[in-house]
């Protein structure tokens, strides 16, 4: 009974806490972007705009959610949910924070952990796939046909990018839990540097590559390119529908902003001092710090980089990715082998 | 080393748009902010008046034969011999712009003999109804004291001081039509109060004298 009321707790935190997180991303996201434009960016509602999203979403909430003639209802219907469930469920395998001890019990800062949390990450974020193509196929038109084409390919070829690009991960860590991953880049190398996985340079860079084709971004967004089909997948969505997808899309920026910081920067790892609540809340602190500082990431090569054309998007996953992180693969291979059974020659 | 150049050429591109970052922003945050307007601004016509306070409109329908949108309406009138509205014949008896139609491109201002009709600075015409998107002369026709008539009397949006300026108007030919100022390029002093004297100070004087004198051929029947 009372792991069911942890649970239900904690199940209740995350969704919250993502909710608004992705209130603030998605006007950060705005106001950045502005600022790199010489704009403002929503300034209006709230202090400095902050319930933009809010504001926003309260218009789409009462928009007329049209479903045009040729729609294959059910589906149509069925898509926008099918983005936001597993986005939502992603999330709640990432550990926010270092466990915290109350009355001689352990509660872990993260809703559940998986001893197969890296396999379920990927699955989870496979499915976002299903909803976009879906939506596409379901809407009766020829942009979000287009659209949905497109996301199938490029989801498929930068799935196994980002799936070879964990596996060092995992190899080096001995775990595919997130919070062993975690627990694992808290050690130090020479005392004082941390072991975070970001030594796993090509890795990271592989991951956060196929990241920004994962969540359909710039240079990626060739998914709902707007100069090229009209808004892609999401084309003939309205309302609150729409609202779904939109919402789905910042999750999984969040989410995979988590996952970076998770894999390679150490998650809520840092140095932890002072009184016990003071060491409860600074690991969530150095968490979301983090995570945010991979969000500027993405918003940062959102402002600055044009959009990839096909062809290039697809030749640099199979032709680039996949081979340097094949690679690279076995490089770690051998250097994990070295680490556990010494030099070959020794 | 081409290759490195290579390499490096897209990352700059992420110093740039750092920069921007910190640079001082463009927007104008319009309700609060007020940018000074353009001096030739072509914003919402005005009907103007003598500083006698007589209307310089003559209702000849100049302006709305050359409208290319033909969203002016003019009807003419002859004025009351004992209270007259213009110095001369004729006064605009009815005058409207249709302010959905309008493409604000001055044509009208050009046309005008009288320099009766001015732009303004005014740019704020939203209105709630297809009806009060045509603006009748009581909206158009200035003050007494030569302030445009404006629907928002006390908002941060509205200067009185700016709209009192000329607009500025490049008259190309003579104002007026005196022949002293054929092919000058001057800027128009007419706007709002009129500084410029009446074309013909004389004609309220001749229409006194035409009354009793024949009365001329092609007027209306």
């Amino acid at each position: 009974m009372e792991d069911f009321i942890v649970a239900a707790v904690k199940t209740v935190i995350a969704f919250a806490l993502l909710f608004t997180v992705v209130l603030l991303l998605v006007w950060i996201e705005r106001r950045i972007v502005a600022f790199m434009q010489n704009r403002l960016g929503p300034t209006r509602a709230g202090p400095l705009g902050i319930l933009q999203t809010l504001a926003d979403g309260m218009k789409l909430l009462f928009k007329e959610s049209m479903t045009p003639d040729r729609v294959e209802v059910w589906l149509y219907l069925a898509a926008p949910i099918m983005a936001l469930v597993p986005a939502v469920l992603i999330f709640l395998v990432v550990p926010i924070g270092a466990p915290i001890t109350i009355g001689g019990t352990e509660y872990t800062l993260q809703v559940t952990d998986l001893n197969v949390g890296v396999l379920y990450v990927l699955a989870m974020s496979s499915m976002a796939v299903y909803a976009i193509a879906l939506a596409g196929w379901s809407s009766g038109s020829k942009y979000p046909l287009l659209g949905s084409v497109r996301s199938a390919a490029q989801m498929i070829s930068y799935e196994a990018a980002m799936g070879l690009a964990l596996v060092p991960v995992i190899m080096f860590n001995g775990t595919t839990s997130l919070a062993g991953i975690v627990e694992a880049q808290g050690a130090t190398y020479f005392g004082f540097l941390p072991a975070w996985n970001i030594v796993l340079l090509p890795s990271f860079v592989v991951f956060v590559i196929a990241m920004f084709a994962e969540t359909n971004r710039a240079p990626f967004d060739l998914v709902e390119a707007e100069q090229e089909i009209v808004g892609g997948f999401h084309t003939e969505y309205s309302g609150f529908r729409f609202a779904l997808f939109f919402l789905a899309e910042y999750i999984n920026l969040f989410n995979m902003s988590a996952l970076t910081v998770v894999f390679f920067l150490g998650g809520w790892q840092g140095p932890v001092f002072g009184p016990t609540v003071l060491q409860w809340i600074l690991p969530v602190i150095y968490f979301f710090a983090k995570t945010f500082a991979i969000v500027f990431l993405f918003i940062w090569v959102r402002g600055t980089l044009p959009r990839m054309r096909y062809d290039q998007l697809m030749g640099f996953g199979w032709k680039r990715l996949i081979p340097v992180s094949l690679a690279w693969i076995i490089l770690a291979m051998i250097a994990v082998g070295i680490r556990r059974f010494g030099l070959p020659w020794a | 080393m081409s290759w490195f150049a290579d390499l490096l050429g897209p990352w700059r591109g992420f110093t740039v748009t750092w920069r921007q970052m910190f640079k001082p922003k463009l927007t104008t945050r319009y309700p609060k902010e007020k940018r000074v307007k353009p001096q030739r601004f072509h914003g919402r016509h005005t009907l103007n008046r003598y500083p006698d306070g007589m209307e310089k409109c003559i209702g000849c329908e100049l302006c709305a034969s050359v409208c290319p949108a033909r969203c002016i309406y003019v009807r003419g009138a002859d004025n009351p011999p004992d209270d007259p509205v213009s110095p001369g014949e004729r006064f605009g008896f009815v005058y409207e712009i249709n302010m959905l139609r309008c493409i604000f491109c001055g044509m009208c201002v050009e046309a005008c003999p009288t320099e009766a009709i001015t732009m303004t600075h005014l740019f704020e015409m939203s209105v709630s109804d297809r009806q009060e998107g045509i603006f009748t002369k009581d909206v158009l026709l200035v003050e007494p004291d030569g302030t445009p008539n404006h629907p928002l009397p006390d908002t941060p949006l509205i200067d009185i001081k700016e709209l009192r300026l000329g607009d500025g108007w490049l008259r190309a030919t003579a104002p007026s039509g005196r022949a002293e100022f054929e092919g000058v390029e001057a800027w128009s002093p007419s706007a709002r109060m009129g500084g410029l004297a009446p074309a013909e100070p004389a004609q309220k004087d001749r229409n006194a004298t035409d009354e009793t004198g024949q009365p001329e051929e092609g007027t209306d029947d």
